[in-house]
């Protein structure tokens, strides 16, 4: 049994202007102990995803429909003081400025205590100490002198530790990492990266990665999903879906990674933009885009299709009017820039 | 002369239509309470301007007042005349066209001292943002130190200061400037200190160095590029103030620095009443009293509106 | 910490020389000071031969120097009005004043810090919605009116207050205070009310805003992701947060209750410093016009310096010099 699962969720945000959809029913799934990267541009639902899943959606707001399941029991429509206590507990989360997330006023330790004494029976002398070996772990030299330190008084790279070992002090099941690494140095990124699969493999706790970087999600994940538009474009192993990208997004997002050692003369750039939240166009959020549309691609929404080790939401794989998984397959991966522009002219 | 336009969209008239197209208009019809408000005061400033045609007396006119109709009770109660609709004072003026007159002469100054002060405060903030160097240092120092004092206190000292300056025998004549300059000079730091900021940032914009280096007098990029784009923190200011400046006024007057009682203001009003709470006649007091509290409730709640509509974190 | 408290100082010393300088501007050159001492019969000669004593011969900048040289020892002049020195006046008249000062301001900071943290918690709920429109009328209300408001009340309808005065007062020496009798207690009631609305309204909003912001940020944010109490995040983390910029603006309202106390003294005749201030605001007395700035500055200065001291206290973020970060992450 997956250690998540999340079925048909549907996040709505009720505006004046009409209810826009922020995630449009999405499925996933996530096993004990596995890295699941959630990767998309910015817009496309990944943050609005991983905030449903730890309950902490910022009102108007709200989960419209849909299920979600943590270790087989539902955690979506849980009242408010049950589900604070799987938060933390069962459910950690890690955001993006490390500065931002501590209190300025609080010394770190006194934030790693309070929250060890919420989920657990230790004294404070107990809690203080298993706050030392935390900041021993992440890798914070002199954790007995630096416990009493505020926030102001790390660096970035160092503040970011201290952010994980608050995330993982009482050992939750799974941590939901919301671009863990985009405010800090570049330099800084991999050894925090690093840090976090080496912490999440050792004590067993599965990640849910949201991020717009893919090569941390090459480097780190197990299986990736593509968000666009509020859906799933391509969810499916890693390896899989970098080296053989299904969805014609899928591949313009690959072809728009710079990497040393290839022979690129240009970066492809995927013409046009992600489309806002108001202005979805039928069928296939995507179609403007695409290069490789027909007919049904613009009236019907697609499903996410098996084709070889991954799930694909395009009808180029559903089979029908003669298409063969191959053909779609070989049109996809050979799409490049120029035909891509093409379709925009004309 | 070409016309050079450097901001897609910013200047006077992107500015007023923007107003009208976006939220801050559709905020204002879905909020009835704001809308009340509005016609609160469009009310009074209508008063205010016509204020002479529809009082039912003028009761400064001293042949038409008798002290036959003198403390008369509001006409509801007994003893109370229908003409005299919320009843009369010591003298037999008539209260309701008292708070008429009394409530255009509050609005006048109000707004006399809010434009002075905008003036003034929208000019020196300019400066201080545009120039910078020392003559914002200073300006910006004195503005620190006055804003530290409270206004109706630096407005008392102006006015004692004028008063001990200007020696003239007619206190009425007097009023008026006096009080409009010691309210308006009293609120100036506001204005001067949010244009002085906006200013800063919009001259560093590429757009105002573009145009000051093809020559245009910065007299010019002021004007077109840079007000337009503060206007709308200004106009909350000037709201806010606004109440504050009848506030000032009224308190001014109470006090009996501000207007005498041959030319009241709703807070002059209210002092000479005063003196007749114990006696039982409440009226000559409560009503003018009444009629200032609405009129700066109703400007407070359409200051509240306009800064939570302008508030782009709130939206 | 030492260079901080150095720098305010002079800035405070600043401050109090350019309100000196005002000050000593109104006293010398608005009216004729000889003029305003002496009765109608005096000869040019006798006029001349008190300006000479009085130093208004002298260049200005000396004039200045005797000025504020005089101020710092407590001489401010005689009043023109009542001919008896200005600080025998002051400090006849300070004690009811600052003990009016004193309740208003523990008035408001005890109903408006709850009340605004209330509000804030609760935001869209109908007592929220409740205590801020009371709050819009309090901010609309000018102090006077308030204060007939009250009297009308309390004095002419129910007769359960005193309308003017302050009672009961005990003299302890150079202090004379109304706080020992119940004469005393009843004359503060209303003019403290009166005068500490306008702060309750305003500090209200005030937490309440900063309590707004404060929920919003990343940190409460975390803290919930932690699975931390409601208690633990509202009052643990927000609070704490919402009060740091409240004391600062708290601290600069306690001065300007002292200054609109004139306004509530007139209402209610409560023989404080503000009356005399309005009194000769109406006849012109230069000397206890310039006297009280210069108190009501001295005062600012003062309660400026310890809010920024108190500040210094509490945010950790100001205590720079103890550990700083260590190079790499």
């Amino acid at each position: 049994m997956p250690l998540l699962e999340v079925e048909n969720l549907v996040v709505e945000f009720p505006t004046r202007r009409g209810t826009l959809t922020a995630v449009n029913d999405i499925s996933l799934h996530i096993d004990e102990g596995e890295v699941l990267g959630v990767v998309g541009e910015s817009g496309a639902g990944k943050s609005m995803t991983g905030a449903a899943i730890i309950g902490l959606l910022e009102p108007p707001g709200r989960v419209a429909s849909g299920k979600i399941v943590l270790e087989g029991e539902r955690i979506d429509n849980l009242p408010y003081e049950k589900m604070r206590r799987i938060r933390g507990k069962k459910i950690g989360a890690i955001f993006q400025d490390p500065l931002t997330s501590l209190n300025p006023l609080y010394s770190v330790g006194r934030q790693l205590v309070e929250t060890i004494q919420t989920h657990t029976d230790m004294t404070p002398t107990q809690a203080r100490e298993r706050a030392i070996d935390l900041l021993r772990e992440v890798g914070i030299p002199a954790p007995e002198r630096r416990i009493d330190q505020y926030p102001h008084q790390f660096s970035g790279g160092m503040r970011q530790r201290v952010v994980i070992a608050l995330a993982l002090c009482v050992n939750p099941r799974l941590i939901i990492a919301d671009e863990p690494t985009t405010a800090l140095d570049v330099s800084i990124q991999a050894q925090i990266i690093a840090l976090l699969k080496r912490l999440c493999r050792e004590h067993g706790t599965a990640v849910m990665l949201v991020t717009h970087d893919m090569g941390v999600i090459a480097e780190t994940a197990d299986r990736v999903a593509v968000m666009y538009a509020g859906r799933i474009a391509e969810i499916g192993p890693v390896r899989e879906v970098i080296k053989n990208a299904k969805h014609p997004y899928t591949h313009g997002l690959m072809g728009s990674i710079p990497s040393i050692g290839h022979d690129n003369e240009r970066l492809e750039q995927i013409p046009g933009a992600m489309p806002r939240l108001t202005d979805i166009p039928q069928g296939c959020a995507f179609n403007p885009r695409c290069p490789h549309t027909f007919d049904k691609c613009r009236t019907v929404r697609p499903d996410l299709l098996p084709v070889e080790d991954s799930w694909t939401a395009c009808w180029l794989y559903d089979g029908e009017d003669g298409r063969s998984i191959e053909a779609s397959k070989k049109l996809v991966a050979e799409t490049k820039a120029d035909a891509l522009l093409e379709k925009n002219d004309g | 002369m070409a016309e050079i336009r450097m901001t897609p969209g910013r200047g006077w008239t992107d500015s007023i239509r923007r107003f009208f197209d976006g939220d801050i208009w559709y905020s204002f019809t879905r909020s009835p309470v704001t809308i009340v408000a509005a016609a609160i005061t469009f009310l009074y400033f209508f008063i205010a301007a016509f204020g002479p045609w529809i009082a039912p007396h003028d009761p400064f006119d001293l042949a038409s007042i008798t002290l036959l109709d003198a403390s008369l009770p509001p006409a509801w109660m007994e003893y109370g005349d229908a003409r005299f609709l919320l009843g009369t004072d010591i003298q037999g003026r008539d209260v309701l066209s008292a708070i008429i007159y009394g409530s255009r002469v509050s609005l006048l100054i109000g707004f006399a001292s809010v434009i002075l002060a905008l003036v003034l405060g929208v000019g020196l903030g300019l400066l201080s943002g545009f120039v910078g160097g020392a003559v914002d240092a200073f300006i910006m120092r004195v503005a620190e130190i006055q804003l530290s004092f409270p206004s109706i206190l630096i407005a008392l000292l102006i006015n004692g200061v004028l008063r001990g300056v200007i020696e003239v025998q007619n206190q009425a004549e007097l009023a008026y400037t006096v009080l409009i300059l010691s309210i308006g000079l009293s609120n100036w730091v506001q204005y001067a200190r949010t244009v002085r900021g906006s200013t800063m940032v919009e001259r560093n914009k590429e757009y105002v160095q573009a145009a000051h280096v093809i020559g245009i007098r910065p007299t010019l990029i002021m004007w077109r590029h840079i007000l337009p784009n503060v206007l709308g923190p200004v106009l909350v200011i000037a709201t806010i103030q606004l109440a504050l400046a009848i506030i000032a006024e009224a308190t001014l007057s109470f006090l009996g620095v501000g207007l005498p009682p041959t030319e009241p203001s709703l807070g002059t009003l209210i002092r000479v009443g005063n003196d007749y709470l114990f006696s039982g006649e409440w009226w000559i007091t409560i009503f003018p009293g009444a009629a200032l509290a609405i009129l700066v409730l109703a400007v407070n709640l359409l200051g509240d509106w306009l800064r939570d509509a302008l508030n782009p974190k709130l939206r | 910490m030492v260079a901080f408290i150095i720098r305010r100082l002079i800035q405070s010393l600043f401050v109090m020389f350019f309100v000196a300088l005002v000050s000593f501007s109104m006293f010398r050159f608005v009216g004729d000071p000889v003029h305003q001492m002496v009765g109608i019969e005096t000869s040019l000669e006798e006029r001349e031969a008190l300006r000479e004593r009085l130093g208004l011969r002298d260049p200005v900048i000396v004039q200045f120097g005797n000025y504020i040289a005089k101020a710092a020892t407590g001489e401010f002049g005689v009043s023109y009005q009542h001919k008896r020195p200005v600080a025998e006046m002051l400090v006849e008249r300070m004690p009811a004043t600052l003990e009016l000062a004193l309740v208003s301001a523990v008035f408001s900071l005890v109903i408006g810090v709850p009340m605004g943290v209330y509000t804030g918690l609760n935001r869209d709920g109908f007592f929220s919605k409740l205590f801020l429109s009371i709050s819009l009328v309090g901010i609309s209300l000018p102090t006077f009116l308030i204060g007939i408001l009250l009297i009308f009340v309390f004095s002419v309808q129910l007769n359960w207050l005193p309308s003017f005065g302050r009672g009961g007062v005990v003299d302890l020496g150079w202090w004379t205070t109304g706080f020992l009798t119940v004469a005393g207690w009843k004359s503060l009631i209303m003019p403290s009310i009166t005068l500490g609305l306008f702060q309750l309204t305003l500090i209200m909003r005030l937490v309440r805003s900063e309590m707004l912001e404060v929920l919003r940020t990343d940190y409460i944010k975390f803290a919930r992701a932690r699975g931390l109490t409601n208690r633990a995040v509202h009052f643990g983390h927000a609070l704490k947060n919402t009060l740091v910029p409240v004391i600062t603006i708290t601290g600069l309202q306690l001065g300007s209750i002292i200054a609109f106390a004139i306004i509530t003294e007139t209402v209610f005749q409560w023989p404080g410093m503000g009356q005399m201030f309005l009194q000769a605001v109406t006849t012109v007395d230069i000397p206890i016009m310039a006297a009280y700035l210069m108190l009501i500055a001295f005062f600012f200065v003062v309660i400026n310096l310890i809010v920024d001291m108190l500040y210094y206290v509490v945010d950790p973020r100001l205590r720079v010099d103890t550990g700083k970060a260590t190079g790499h992450g």
